[in-house]
């Protein structure tokens, strides 16, 4: 082989960790001075939490054979200058956390919910899931069979939704209102970009209007107005009329993020699609749509996460959610000064949750961006 | 009409806005004929032939395909679709199925076949355009010329009587223009009838029945290939061949 095309070694690490610091890190002088910078924040702050969640904390349940109960015994066993969360509250409460108020007896039907729900989910994840057609049956049922476990019903004693709180109350208003936002969002856009005038309007004005509005006015709207709207002697369940709210608050914010995908779909893929005969709605299903949602999947998940996150609303319309059970703990005096450890814990589970989704967001992103290129034109 | 014809174009007028971007265009095509429209930019070509599957809308005048007469009738639109196939000049694929999927698609969906079926359809489709090897790859994979190919598969794909091609080589690179051609060519040869919008002089001479040739709006010259190359009628026939041809 000729000398001249042998490869060589680049001139200055350009690989491995070195080269990967010197890159990321210290290309320059200020990005250098940056970097110092927020090591020693890091540097800070880490040891302090660390110290603070784990090493000078308690995780004990009982202090020498006695059920820890309150925040008194908690301090008993931290010292009180070095000492740090006193984790009791979370154990003692962690029924509530999870679900609610929901009786002792019958807690099995959320557990296995929640297990219903993961199997439910994954395989809409993942395409490469084994036997993915025949999970994603059960997907579609999942929420009939989830309905009946948690509300009772078929033979089950009946639970009243306003004994259901904690993380059973966060994930059926998250999941619920993404599952049932994400196709009525889809109907809103395509209706806004409808060619028929009345249609359009309609879609426009309702999407205006509840982006319009804060969703507190829109959980209040639910909770004293909806039931004004519904014949006489009909009683719609507080849960469902907060749910009804929310999904219609996500619709519209779907709405306009697959708007946006769908503005982003060249007219030449509908010339094309209409020239070999697609109706409007196979175009939509089979050419333009799986585009335009494919665009907006960062977004999409950004409002999924939004939307999580503000299902803490509620609280204001008397449900617990996670955070409301989280503040009613506070509240109880045997465990007062506990604010701490109770936020730290709340914010811990949405973090796991909406972490996961942007997490996802970024695998399908990659996903999509080595497996398909998006064509050339 | 006369009665062979398949395509009439009668009186036919058309504005964008205030712009008049089709002038009483008049055209007859029979079966199994080849026409190639020429002219310069903006001389209405590509709407007359989009007029003709609805992709635009005329507003005055009468057009005619295969007996059916499109008009806002949704059923009438979808009959005359599935009689006429589209090439376009950007290609139109759909990025996010693979060539095969991109075939299948409206076999499946507007004529109901079985899955099965549609893809041994689609590789037969595949071999008359000379790349059943890319069958599985993603459109973004492909060269432009072999993006066209594909393009013009999944029009034959739908077995069409009529198919029009709308500038199909523009976008493409020189090399790549020929075996595009050549494809239209076995096409022409096989007996389609066809519109083509073209500045392709060679394709136009070896293939064309007739050669229409527009400006402004209007059909200026309608005539033979032999004629309208060597013995064209109208000054703005000859200064625009005189354009393209001497270069």
């Amino acid at each position: 082989m000729n000398e001249i095309t042998q490869s060589r070694k680049p001139p200055v690490a350009t690989t491995g960790i070195l080269g990967w610091l010197r890159m990321n890190l210290f290309s320059n002088w200020v990005n250098s001075l940056i970097s110092l910078f927020v090591l020693y924040i890091l540097f800070q702050f880490i040891p302090w939490i660390l110290n603070w969640t784990v090493f000078a904390a308690d995780f004990k349940y009982n202090f020498n054979g006695e059920e820890i109960i309150n925040r008194e015994m908690c301090s008993r066993v931290l010292d009180p200058e070095t000492g740090g969360a006193c984790w009791a509250i979370i154990y003692v409460r962690f029924y509530q956390f999870m679900y609610g108020f929901y009786p002792r007896e019958e807690v099995w039907r959320v557990n296995l919910s929640y297990i219903m729900l993961a199997i439910a989910i994954v395989p809409l994840l993942f395409d490469k899931f084994p036997f993915r057609k025949h999970f994603l049956k059960f997907t579609y049922v999942f929420p009939i069979i989830a309905f009946f476990l948690l509300n009772g019903g078929l033979g089950l004693e009946p639970v009243s939704t306003n004994k259901w709180g904690g993380l059973l109350v966060t994930l059926v208003l998250g999941c619920t209102g993404i599952a049932l936002a994400f196709p009525l969002g889809i109907v809103l856009a395509l209706g806004r970009r409808s060619n028929l005038p009345v249609i359009s309007m309609m879609c426009t004005l309702f999407i205006e209007f509840i982006r319009g509005v804060p969703l507190i006015t829109l959980l209040f709207f639910g909770m004293v107005m909806l039931p004004l709207f519904l014949p006489e002697g009909i009683d719609m369940d507080g849960l469902a009329r907060v749910l009804v709210a929310v999904t219609l608050f996500q619709a519209a914010y779907m709405a306009e993020v697959i708007r946006g995908g769908l503005q982003a779909i060249p007219q030449g893929q509908y010339e094309a699609a209409r020239s070999i005969g697609l109706s409007y709605w196979q175009m939509n299903r089979k050419v333009v749509l799986p585009q335009a949602i494919r665009i907006s999947i960062p977004s999409i998940v950004n409002t999924s996460i939004g939307l999580f996150k503000d299902t803490t609303l509620v609280i204001i319309v008397g449900l617990l959610d996670l955070l409301g059970i989280g503040r009613g703990a506070l509240a109880d005096t045997t465990w007062l000064g506990l604010a701490y450890e109770v936020y730290f814990f709340v914010s811990l589970v949405f973090f796991i949750f909406t972490f996961g989704m942007s997490r996802y967001s970024l695998y399908l992103e990659k996903k999509l961006k080595t497996g398909i290129n998006m064509g050339a034109d | 009409m006369s009665d062979d014809s398949i395509i009439s174009l009668q009186n036919v007028n058309k504005w964008f806005g205030d712009f008049h971007v089709l002038q009483d265009v008049n055209l007859e095509v029979k079966k199994k004929e080849r026409i190639v429209v020429c002219g310069p930019s903006g001389s209405g070509k590509s709407t007359m032939i989009r007029c003709i599957n609805r992709l635009e809308e005329h507003q005055e005048g009468t057009i005619i395909v295969d007996g059916i007469e499109l008009t806002g009738n949704l059923k009438n639109i979808d009959s005359v679709r599935k009689e006429v196939g589209m090439v376009f000049q950007q290609f139109n694929l759909f990025p996010h199925l693979s060539v095969k999927e991109n075939i299948t698609l409206a076999p499946i969906w507007v004529k109901k076949m079985p899955k099965a079926e549609a893809e041994e359809l689609a590789m037969q489709q595949l071999e008359i355009v000379k790349i059943p090897e890319q069958a599985d790859k993603y459109p973004g994979q492909l060269s432009g010329g072999q993006q066209q190919r594909v393009a013009i598969a999944r029009s034959l794909a739908m077995k069409p009587n009529i198919m029009l091609f709308d500038e199909p080589t523009s976008a493409l690179d020189p090399e790549m223009i020929k075996e595009v051609l050549d494809v239209m060519v076995d096409l022409a040869e096989g007996g389609m009838t066809m519109i083509v919008v073209t500045h392709e002089m060679g394709f136009a001479k070896t293939v064309a029945d007739r050669m229409v040739f527009m400006d402004e709006g209007k059909i200026v010259e309608e005539a033979s290939p032999d004629k309208f190359f060597n013995n064209p009628e109208s000054d703005r026939t000859k200064l625009f061949l005189s354009q393209i041809l001497n270069h």
